[in-house]
């Protein structure tokens, strides 16, 4: 990279996506583009970044004096991909628990909870599958249980994370509630649906009623809150409806009822899991409420997914459901493009594929304005692959976040280097190889 | 998306362990083995456990005009398949179809062996991931090397029937890796049946799930405040039970010795455990070791080394590539993923190039999937090694590629000299996928299993439904 920037741009609260100002202006030249915008695929193109956005894409751009012109001729450029649901940056190895910031036991605090503040932007999950074609991601906290059994309803705030590499994080938070509902839901409320349920509807209840009486509330002359003041100030954008409930559910009857309670409650709602979507996707379409799936959920592996089936995604975009991918194991979100072709070899069409790990996980999460496609004006974030993006053949050859190139070496490739030739008189740890 | 999955990996309820070598000598039918120091019957009764598998009926097929990848290594273009009483009978171009035969129009097909997984924990863990059918690892103590994973698998886990629709033709279910002696793998033709006796593979030699590192000291140690706690606990572990079953192998040996002129001769009293690990010691067994990292792959050699015995394969091995010419060196398989890295510290190391590098150093590689999920898509996983052993600059043809889920895993459990390649005389398990199986888009389009038409995706009424899936398939597709 090319200035190290030791400047820290997390604005909690509010939308941070504008870009550091690239130094400089980079023309790819002669690849297949995906714009996953209303340009479609366009052959033998080029993109023009600048200033950290696309200051032109088409098969017949002016190519600026100064430009650094990058030949991709036979090469594919999508919008860097999107992890729909994950923890890059809370979490970098799962097994121990000191590297892992996504949870917090016996916490008074539920909506509050927020995992921004404690991203690590040079984690290795961050620099392998940026490498691998990640150019952001969404950043969930989960819910945990305490010694007495119960979780918090609300698990916390999400955030919405651009990889960019050095010190600076660029965050947006809160982009969504995290709340967990079907089996695992119940789990967290003593073991029935209805008690989350009740204990969702009372925090709302809660929350409204201290915002319409914060002076009341803060002389003590209001009734005993079910949560506490931070949480209830964190709600408020739920309640306005900005900010979506992020509904980890998987049965089709679960999803109805909370078609039913968003609509009662005024919440924006977006499906987490969804593996029996399909089964209602009329009712998810006509109520405009997204879908985040994971493709390959197609076992009977629980009693909330006794529908699961491959054709999930397919059936979901053919009613018209918005869809997302996102893969189950959080270290990999890389494979969110593996999903996506498996959906297309089940019946969904290539162009919505690609959609559900650019365009539509950006547009879910607030941010379809700056990200997600390549159009002008949008912040260049982008990919470059040797073949067909979706394939699991296919490699990356350039990554760029705001316009400026990421390293496509990682620990990981330096490992492959240290090892890559038989062994000599000089042990491994002599073998240095370098970053690029 | 999937709270349970890693969670239940961590806790020790899917990490299993890998698997087993070559063996130098024709592996000892199954139930042999299990039979062996007990009183010989004098009834030509076949022995307890065995298999009862039956192909189902087929007639003979020839697949016409595809591209076939051999698992030898060669690849036929606009090549036939002849199958003819569940072997293999030939290949080549302009074979004639014998009378009756089915004869497919393969053209623009690709035909592989079936894919063979070597290490696959369905029916032990299978779909619905209850509590209640929770059966994989027999977590009571660090040595179980008595227990049978067939006496835990449900024949009806709707797993099988997806790894099927994967091309999946045989697989091995182990128990899980929270155990120093996790117990006995089976080898499984991936067959429907109401019993897992209707789907032992028939003559498969058993395997012996060991598992070192992180697990088992997790277990006891961490969870127990018992031995082992720590990795020099489990090499003590190892080393005591494999001292105690050397004796008792020693024993049973010098009874059988004295038998004919010592009428008062005893043999040891029958011990489950030690008649397992006297089968690794006698080569009878192979040992499938869940093992991640390099250093701990050097010392379980040295176990072997100390005891006399093999290591057939090492499961994950995701640092194998830092000891390629060790593991080539010592003719010991590796089962490993494509992929999976950093979900515990022993796998922070692992790499895209381990499979292709492991490969290239002339050890055998084998892409396992430990994983429901990953066993419905194992081309896909080579396809992602080979493409980063060729970024590397490997030059991996498919024709390479595809041995890794097919001849290898076969001598990784055991079974190659009757599947695993598509050569004259073999087992008819064979694929038929829709295209480069190599491709994302790749479906498998028909699965033969000793010949029979087992699955066809473009017909119902030839996709099996287990039990526990009947009523449930979802309407008007796959699942």
């Amino acid at each position: 990279m090319n200035a190290r920037s030791l400047v820290l741009v997390a604005l909690l609260g509010t939308s941070l996506l504008s870009s550091f100002a690239s130094a400089e202006t980079i023309a790819l030249r002669g690849a297949t583009v995906y714009t996953a915008g209303p340009s479609g695929t366009l052959q033998n193109a080029t993109v023009i970044m600048q200033d950290g956005v696309i200051a032109a894409v088409g098969k017949d751009v002016r190519i600026p004096a100064g430009a650094r012109v990058v030949d991709v001729a036979g090469q594919f450029i999508t919008p860097g991909l999107i992890d729909a649901y994950g923890r890059l940056g809370v979490t970098e190895v799962d097994g121990e628990a000191a590297t892992v910031d996504e949870s917090a036991k016996g916490l008074p605090y539920s909506a509050a909870f927020s995992v921004a503040e404690a991203i690590e932007p040079r984690s290795q999950r961050i620099q392998v599958n940026r490498a691998e074609g990640i150019t952001s991601g969404l950043v969930a906290p989960e819910a945990s249980m305490d010694s007495s059994g119960l979780g918090p309803v609300i698990a916390g705030q999400a955030s919405f994370l651009r990889l960019k590499p050095g010190m600076a994080i660029d965050v947006r938070t809160p982009v969504g509630f995290v709340f967990t509902y079907g089996e695992g839901g119940a789990a967290l409320s003593g073991g029935a649906r209805s008690a989350v349920l009740l204990r969702l509807r009372a925090l709302l209840d809660d929350a409204r009623d201290y915002a319409a009486h914060r002076e009341a509330f803060n002389n003590g002359a209001r009734r005993e809150y079910t949560a506490t003041r931070q949480d209830l100030e964190a709600l408020q954008p739920l309640l306005a409806g900005k900010t979506p409930l992020l509904a980890e559910v998987h049965r089709a009857s679960d999803i109805l009822m909370l078609l039913k309670v968003a609509h009662e409650q005024h919440l924006k709602l977006v499906i987490i899991g969804g593996a029996e979507a399909w089964e209602v996707a009329p009712q998810l379409a006509a109520a405009k409420v997204p879908v985040v799936l994971d493709v390959f959920e197609n076992l009977p592996s629980s009693f909330d997914m006794l529908g699961a089936t491959f054709e999930n995604a397919a059936r979901l975009n053919a009613a018209g459901v918005e869809i997302a991918f996102a893969y189950a194991e959080h270290y990999n979100p890389r494979n969110a493009r593996q999903l996506a072709g498996n959906a297309v070899a089940h019946g969904l069409p290539f162009d919505a594929a690609l959609a559900a790990i650019t365009r539509n996980p950006a547009r879910i999460y607030g941010v379809g304005n700056t990200l997600g496609t390549l159009e002008v004006g949008k912040t260049a974030d982008l990919v470059v692959w040797d073949g067909d993006p979706l394939e699991t053949s296919t490699l990356t050859t350039q990554v760029y976040v705001g316009g400026e190139p990421v390293p496509t070496t990682s620990r990981q490739t330096l490992l492959r280097d240290r090892y890559r030739t038989p062994r000599g008189a000089v042990p491994p740890a002599y073998v240095h190889p370098t970053a690029k | 998306m999937k709270p349970y999955s890693l969670l239940a990996a961590l806790s020790g309820g899917l990490l299993v362990a890998c698997a087993a070598a070559p063996v130098a000598k024709p592996p000892a039918p199954t139930a042999a083995v299990a039979a062996a120091p007990a009183v010989v019957a004098p009834t030509p009764q076949p022995p307890a456990y065995a298999s009862t598998y039956r192909p189902m009926p087929a007639v003979s097929t020839l697949l016409r005009g595809a591209t076939v990848l051999t698992g030898t290594g060669e690849r036929l273009e606009n090549a036939d398949v002849l199958l003819v009483d569940g072997k293999v009978a030939a290949l080549g171009q302009g074979l004639a179809a014998p009378a009756g035969a089915a004869v497919v129009d393969a053209k623009g097909l690709w035909v592989t062996p079936g894919i063979i997984d070597a290490h696959s924990h369905l029916g032990v863990y299978p779909s619905p991931g209850m509590r209640s059918l929770s059966d994989g690892n027999e977590a009571t103590s660090p040595n179980t090397a008595q227990v049978w994973a067939e006496h835990s698998v449900w024949p009806q886990d709707p797993g099988f029937g997806a790894a099927l629709a994967g091309g999946v033709t045989s697989l091995m279910i182990l128990p899980g890796s929270a155990n120093l002696f996790g117990g006995r793998t089976v080898t499984l033709k991936n067959v429907a049946g109401r019993s897992v006796q209707d789907m032992k593979f028939p003559g498969a030699p058993y395997g012996l799930k060991i598992a070192c590192g992180e697990n088992p000291k997790r277990v006891y140690g961490e969870g127990r405040k018992m031995l082992p706690s720590t990795r020099m606990g489990n090499m003590a572990g190892f080393r005591n039970a494999f001292i105690e079953a050397r004796k008792y192998r020693d024993d049973l040996a010098k009874y059988e010795r004295d038998r004919a002129t010592k009428p008062d001769a005893q043999p040891p009293t029958r011990n489950l455990q030690n008649e397992t690990l006297a089968g690794v010691l006698n080569g009878e067994i192979i040992v499938q070791n869940h093992c991640y990292r390099a250093d701990e792959m050097v010392q379980m050699l040295d176990l072997a080394k100390e005891f006399g015995f093999r290591i057939g394969t090492f499961h994950h091995a995701v640092e194998a590539y830092k000891i390629a010419d060790v593991l080539a060196a010592n003719g010991t398989c590796s089962a490993m993923w494509a992929d999976w890295w950093g979900f515990k510290m022993e796998s922070l190391d692992g790499i895209r190039e381990n499979i292709a590098m492991v490969d290239a150093a002339g050890a055998c590689a084998v892409v396992h999937s430990d994983s429901d999920v990953g066993i419905q898509h194992l081309n896909q996983e080579a396809s992602k090694a080979m493409a980063a052993g060729r970024r590397m600059g490997l030059n991996i043809t498919p024709e390479h590629a595809i041995t890794w889920l097919t001849r290898n895993p076969a001598r990784a459990i055991g079974v190659a000299d009757r599947t695993g390649t598509l050569e004259p005389g073999k087992m008819a398990d064979v694929t038929v996928w829709n295209g480069n199986p190599f491709s994302v888009y790749a479906l498998a389009e028909k699965v033969y299993i000793d010949g029979a038409l087992v699955y066809d995706r473009h017909d119902p009424a030839k996709q099996p439904i287990t039990d526990f899936a009947l009523g449930l398939t979802p309407a008007g597709g796959a699942r």
